[in-house]
């Protein structure tokens, strides 16, 4: 396993994902002779995960199953350890392609925070590219570092313990693009732009609030960046459901029952409605929106050095 | 040769040895290099109103008669200048308050002064622009969709992925940036051949095209069921031609031609990479078509040349035909314009388990029912139909709000993630999976001793 390689058994020292249904899992570092508790019983890495293919059915000790999948940037987002807001790969995926990322990129990251982004940048550049990530927090830095060298990915990425407002991203002129999650990315725009490299990248600034970003925007004007553009990216989620709807008894007659006088309930109709007249419903398949759904995480402000 | 972009036509030549993202002012036929930033000219007169109380629409604020201003168009004078012309010669431009006369000058300059920056072409310029100028194209595939499609399908160097568009090849050409030649590629293709017009629109590199393999849509089918042979290629009225042909006879002429193949072949990419980097500019459909074109009397004028593309096609048929074999891709990426739900049913099969899959439709509904059947089928797990929606800001000092919501247009996606397909395929087993994904209110805590 590596997080930028797809492997086809489980072996020790892999990080897996173990998938219990529902959008509900967590991550295991598969180790020879340690156990897992999970809801369906126990599971024996020695025995039930090594030596097994990525995707298999592991039954636990309560007799219920669940899968074992290989490791990914998105399924490490939604499973890593939080030390900090994180992003979600509905911010990452745009990031990625307006930031034009493809195998050789060099990026420049700061802050690395809990390296959620930074997985998905490694993903994307390797084998050729480079990430700088710099982080102002020592531990978080450290803790970033000891993730990489876990899933394999550490030569891909130098992670630096300094303020990147004060002492920049330890480069110059070797970037193709830099992005900044920090409370005042204007601050080191200047410094984003000197990492860039001399003919030209691209730059992105995540801010949750409306008045960083036009703090941001005024510094990239200054710093002579063009294309500036700033969006939002909303994700729907739909869940899939069978819905059933009563038909109103409006007094028609019985013998009526066959035209049912709906139209919707007519199966000739186009679509997938299909009608139980005996119970007086009309039953079809939606996308009903989940009752609660992220707002907001924040503007992505992009620009392009040329 | 001659290009049109907006009303202006153009020459291309003097843009070349230029860095990428200079911008250029188009004059009378040719492309004159302007400087990167032309200090603004500002009004020194900075007086400006604070509410539009006094001014009235009465048609009559603008001094300049409209044969006035084709005057000036006409005499060649600078798109700047005409705008100083118009700002002189509005009565109300100083009642304006600030905000709107900066409104008015970005306005009018957008119409007189016409500038052009050449970029380099990558995903996020074509898919934007795609999106904007033929949406039908692509199938309304926003370029929004088309990211979160790359990065939930987690394509990287290194990856087979199995492909099905019919976006002219725009995901196609999305994909293969993301791999950055590493890895193989193949592409499911409906009726006589892969459509790769926006692909070509990339300028990829020789090496980029080396493991892009291609496999009739038609095929599948029987290469699951194990009757496929390489005898009939797919319709393609010209190649049924040459199919004929072939049986009468040219069989013994087989090797020798084989041979001559090989040195042909690599001639004839280098000219594709020649036409496509040409094709490194703005415009799409004309040079393609135009290429198209060439490419088919070519082959009229040479009908040998064409047998032998022929046979070296059904060489590189039966390797991609042995690729699919395996059945351990690395991923499935699905946006077109046919039901997606017998699409996956079939093309999950030559996928390996644990690994991610994208459907992308214009309409949510197919998908719908593509969700259903998944379920039966079984094999995959963490289905999600979702969708996003994207809104692009105006930030200017006290002026910020959003600009547009783009929404419904961008389409849906359906994703997941391929595990081992249960042997006995039982329906309690089928029933307990789907059980077993079903929420279940009184979720217990999940207790790991060691992460």
């Amino acid at each position: 396993m590596s997080f930028v390689e797809y492997g086809d058994t489980i072996k020790d020292g892999d990080t897996a994902i173990v998938f219990l249904g529902h959008e509900s899992m967590f991550p295991v570092k598969v180790q020879h002779g340690t156990v897992t508790q999970t809801k369906y019983g126990v599971i024996r890495h020695s025995t039930d995960l090594i030596g097994k293919k990525y995707g298999s059915k592991v039954t636990c000790s309560k007799g219920g199953w669940v899968f074992i999948l290989h490791p990914t940037p998105e399924l490490w987002t939604m499973n890593l350890p939080h030390r900090t807001q994180i992003l979600y790969s509905t911010d990452i995926s745009i990031i990625t392609m307006m930031l034009e990322l493809k195998p050789g990129s060099i990026v420049c990251e700061s802050g690395t925070g809990s390296g959620s982004l930074s997985h998905a940048l490694i993903r994307t550049v390797a084998p050729t590219g480079h990430l700088y990530t710099v982080e102002f927090h020592q531990q978080r830095a450290e803790k970033a570092q000891e993730e990489f060298r876990e899933h394999g990915v550490e030569h891909l990425v130098t992670v630096t313990n300094q303020d990147v407002c004060k002492n920049g991203f330890g480069v110059s002129n070797i970037a193709d693009a830099v992005f900044l999650d920090i409370p005042s990315p204007w601050e080191a725009i200047g410094h984003a732009k000197s990492a860039l490299k001399a003919e030209g990248g691209r730059i992105c600034s995540f801010s949750p609030c409306i008045e960083q970003v036009q703090r941001t925007c005024l510094a990239m004007e200054e710093y002579g960046f063009t294309e500036i553009n700033t969006l939002e990216i909303l994700l729907r989620v739909y869940n899939v459901r069978t819905i059933s709807l009563q038909i109103p008894d409006l007094g028609k007659a019985a013998e009526d029952n066959s035209s049912a006088g709906f139209d919707s309930s007519n199966p000739s109709n186009q679509g997938s409605p299909c009608a139980n007249l005996q119970q007086g419903t009309v039953q079809f398949k939606s996308g009903v929106p989940l009752r609660e759904m992220v707002g907001h995480t924040g503007y992505l402000t992009f620009a392009t050095k040329s | 040769r001659k290009i049109i972009f907006e009303k202006q036509w153009f020459y291309l030549d003097n843009a070349i040895g230029h860095i990428y993202g200079t911008t250029f002012e188009v004059t009378n036929g040719g492309n004159l290099q302007p400087k990167q930033e032309v200090e603004e000219t500002t009004t020194e007169t900075k007086e400006a109103g604070t509410d539009n109380r006094n001014i009235v629409d009465d048609g009559k604020s603008q001094k300049l008669t409209h044969d006035d201003i084709k005057a000036l168009k006409d005499k060649g004078i600078k798109g700047q200048e005409i705008v100083q012309q118009l700002i002189e010669n509005s009565t109300t431009f100083r009642d304006k308050t600030e905000f709107a006369q900066d409104k008015y000058i970005k306005k009018k300059k957008k119409k007189y002064e016409a500038v052009i920056t050449i970029v380099k072409p990558s995903t996020r310029i074509l898919s934007t622009m795609y999106y904007a100028r033929e949406p039908g194209k692509i199938n309304h595939l926003r370029y929004d969709t088309l990211a979160q499609m790359l990065t939930l399908g987690n394509i990287r160097a290194g990856n087979k992925m199995i492909v099905m568009e019919t976006c002219s090849g725009l995901v196609l050409g999305a994909v293969m940036e993301r791999m950055g030649g590493y890895g193989s590629i193949i592409q499911m293709y409906p009726g006589g051949g892969p459509v790769r017009a926006a692909t070509s629109c990339f300028g990829f590199p020789k090496p980029f095209f080396d493991n892009l393999h291609e496999f009739p849509l038609s095929k599948v089918h029987s290469l699951l069921s194990g009757t496929f042979s390489t005898e009939t290629l797919p319709s393609d009225p010209e190649d049924n031609v040459l199919v004929e042909e072939e049986s009468n006879g040219l069989t013994e002429e087989k090797q020798t031609s084989l041979q001559e193949t090989e040195e042909e072949h690599t001639t004839e990419v280098a000219m594709e990479i020649n036409q496509t980097e040409e094709q490194e500019t703005m415009d799409i459909n004309a040079e393609d078509v135009e290429f198209k074109e060439n490419k088919e009397k070519e082959n009229k004028e040479n009908v040998r040349e064409k047998q032998i593309k022929q046979w070296e096609r059904r060489k590189k048929l039966i390797e991609t035909a042995a690729l699919l074999r395996e059945k351990n891709a690395d991923g499935l990426i699905v946006a077109s314009k046919f039901h997606p739900t017998p699409l996956l049913l079939s093309l999950l099969e030559f996928v390996a388990p644990s690994r991610p899959f994208v459907v992308y439709c214009q309409y949510k509904e197919p998908l719908l029912e593509c969700y259903t059947k998944l379920r039966e089928r079984g094999g995959v797990i963490n289905l999600k139909l979702s969708e996003t929606w994207l809104r692009n800001y105006q930030i200017l000092p006290d002026r910020s709000h959003p600009k547009l919501t783009m929404s419904g247009g961008g389409g849906y996606l359906l994703s997941g993630i391929t595990v081992v397909l249960d042997k006995g395929k039982s329906d309690s087993s089928n029933s307990e999976a789907l059980k077993m994904e079903e929420p279940s209110p009184k979720r217990c805590k999940v207790q790991d001793l060691h992460c």
